[in-house]
């Protein structure tokens, strides 16, 4: 079982936005849904390997800055090509305002 | 709307149409993929290709890494796995009263909708030498270059646009004097607002890179481009990056009308209504611009797809926006909606970079181009792009304030 890690605080990512986090050498996206729910994916398109975290979310999707890809945070699901590969999630919970992550 | 005609019966498919699609670039590859999705309504996809290579993706191609030329794929594993692909084979002759497509190798193709996604060619230097320039359109032609790019190597690209200039940057890089020469007065001049030509030039100029304005190449030599005037500047590899041509050949030999493209309306059928068009090779009827042939990977996609659909019956009416990328050293550029000239410009200013808004003459928002570090405006383009789509007319104050979210200025909902 791996451990959990402190990713950010949770008022550091906007609401309906995405920060980067790098940690152990791999890049994470962390979310934050309109309705205030955490969410951690893989930092990098399944496309191209280019930064999610640069990208815009609206609602519960995230779309690539650089192609237009767009993946539903929550499960990863790849929505509108060129992306066809879902993105790897992981387990993420929040404990007095930190955002901690599972990412093993 | 024209009527499609009633489909011959289609061999091996329940009911289902034989679907042809001419061009194995995006908008072709797409448009097979998305034929192929529906192949449980008996349609059967076949996609021709002129080149050899499975489909793969050309904006890499000027940008080719320390390790070579960068050929990515379009289709993952499988895609095209309910696509019978023809590759390294052109297509010779487009027969439309038999409904046929001859191929270079004797095949005969019947087709029930046929789709031409034949892309365009680059334009070749009409002055004496210039079959010596290399062009950059395929993946063989990026190999010519990069093996000529050897660091220290003379490098003179022949025409100041996107991919000229990306090719610029992408030269520098790898150690190559790299001169531009460009018949106008200025660079950049056909797609991009001044302020944001002059932040990409500025950058070239600052890497090095010798940027020849309102030159005319007379000649190319064996190892030099010769200028009007006389003037000769030392090359060991020349490249013509001066546009493109629609591929339009095939087309026209068939009867279908044509003008710079072949001529599509918003169902992207051209004028034979089982015969459509998309991709470079495509002038749509658009309802805002007129009719427009858009040069990007994101129209060819977008245009590939809803081709797919009109062919399958669907009802579509493609009015799109446009959008592009370029990247010249670390400096990302994007830009939504049509550059012209007469837009009244707003500038916001960011970290390393600025935004700038066009506004039409009724105040909306009709265009925003950014540049900044790698990826850093795509988020603000994108958001316009959206407001552009919405016909929004935002506060010129709120669009300079780097303090104001642009999605808060979106109608959601």
């Amino acid at each position: 079982m791996t451990d959990w890690i402190k990713a950010c605080a949770a008022d550091d990512v906007d609401r309906e936005d995405v920060l980067r986090f790098d940690h152990g050498g791999r890049t994470f996206a962390i979310y934050r849904s309109p309705d205030d729910g955490y969410f951690c994916t893989d930092g990098l398109c399944t496309h191209e390997a280019v930064h999610l975290a640069d990208g815009l979310v609206m609602d519960h999707v995230i779309e690539c800055p650089k192609h237009n890809g767009q993946f539903d945070y929550r499960t990863g699901a790849a929505l509108r090509a060129p992306v066809c590969v879902d993105l790897a999630i992981y387990e993420v919970k929040v404990a007095d305002g930190d955002v901690l992550v599972r990412v093993g | 709307m024209a009527g499609v005609p009633p489909a011959a019966p289609a061999a091996g498919g329940a009911g289902g149409l034989r679907h042809v699609v001419v061009g194995a670039g995006e908008a072709g590859t797409r448009a097979a993929i998305a034929l192929a999705a529906r192949s449980g309504e008996g349609h059967r996809v076949v996609l021709v290709g002129e080149e050899a290579d499975a489909p793969y993706e050309r904006p890499p191609l000027s940008k080719a890494g320390a390790d070579g030329v960068t050929c990515k794929p379009i289709a993952a594993d499988g895609a095209l796995a309910g696509v019978k692909t023809v590759f390294g084979v052109g297509a010779l002759a487009l027969d439309r009263a038999a409904r046929v497509l001859r191929l270079a190798d004797g095949r005969v193709l019947a087709y029930d909708r046929l789709l031409l996604a034949t892309g365009a060619r680059p334009r070749r230097l009409s002055c004496p030498g210039g079959e010596r320039a290399a062009v950059l359109r395929t993946r063989a032609d990026a190999e010519r270059i990069f093996a000529a790019a050897r660091p220290g190597a003379r490098a003179v690209i022949v025409g100041a646009g996107l991919i000229g200039l990306e090719l610029a940057a992408t030269l520098r890089g790898r150690g190559l004097a790299v001169t531009v020469i460009e018949a106008a007065p200025r660079a950049l001049g056909r797609a991009l607002p001044g302020p944001v030509a002059e932040a990409i030039v500025a950058r070239h100029r600052a890497e090095g890179v010798t940027l020849r304005l309102s030159a005319a190449v007379e000649r190319i030599d064996d190892g030099a481009v010769v200028l009007r005037g006389g003037e000769a500047i030392a090359a060991d590899l020349v490249v013509a990056a001066i546009g493109v041509e629609p591929e339009v050949g095939l087309a026209k030999a068939a009867g279908l009308a044509c003008d710079d493209g072949i001529l599509v309306d918003g169902g992207l059928r051209t004028s034979d209504p089982a015969i459509f068009a998309a991709g470079d090779c495509a002038r749509l009827a658009h309802p805002r611009f007129g009719p427009v042939r858009f040069e990007t990977w994101r129209n060819a996609c977008d245009m590939g797809a809803a081709a797919a659909g009109a062919m399958a019956g669907e009802p579509v009416d493609h009015a799109p926006g446009t959008w592009f990328w370029s990247d010249h050293y670390d400096l990302g550029l994007q830009m939504a909606g049509r550059h012209d000239g007469g837009h009244r410009l707003v500038r916001r200013d960011l970290p390393g970079g600025f935004l700038l808004f066009g506004l039409d003459e009724d105040g909306r928002l009709a265009t925003a181009a950014g540049i900044g570090p790698g990826n850093a405006v795509a988020r603000d383009v994108r958001l316009a792009e959206m407001l552009i789509e919405q016909g929004a007319a935002p506060d010129p104050a709120l669009l300079a304030d780097p303090a104001a979210g642009l999605k808060t200025l979106l109608a959601r909902g």
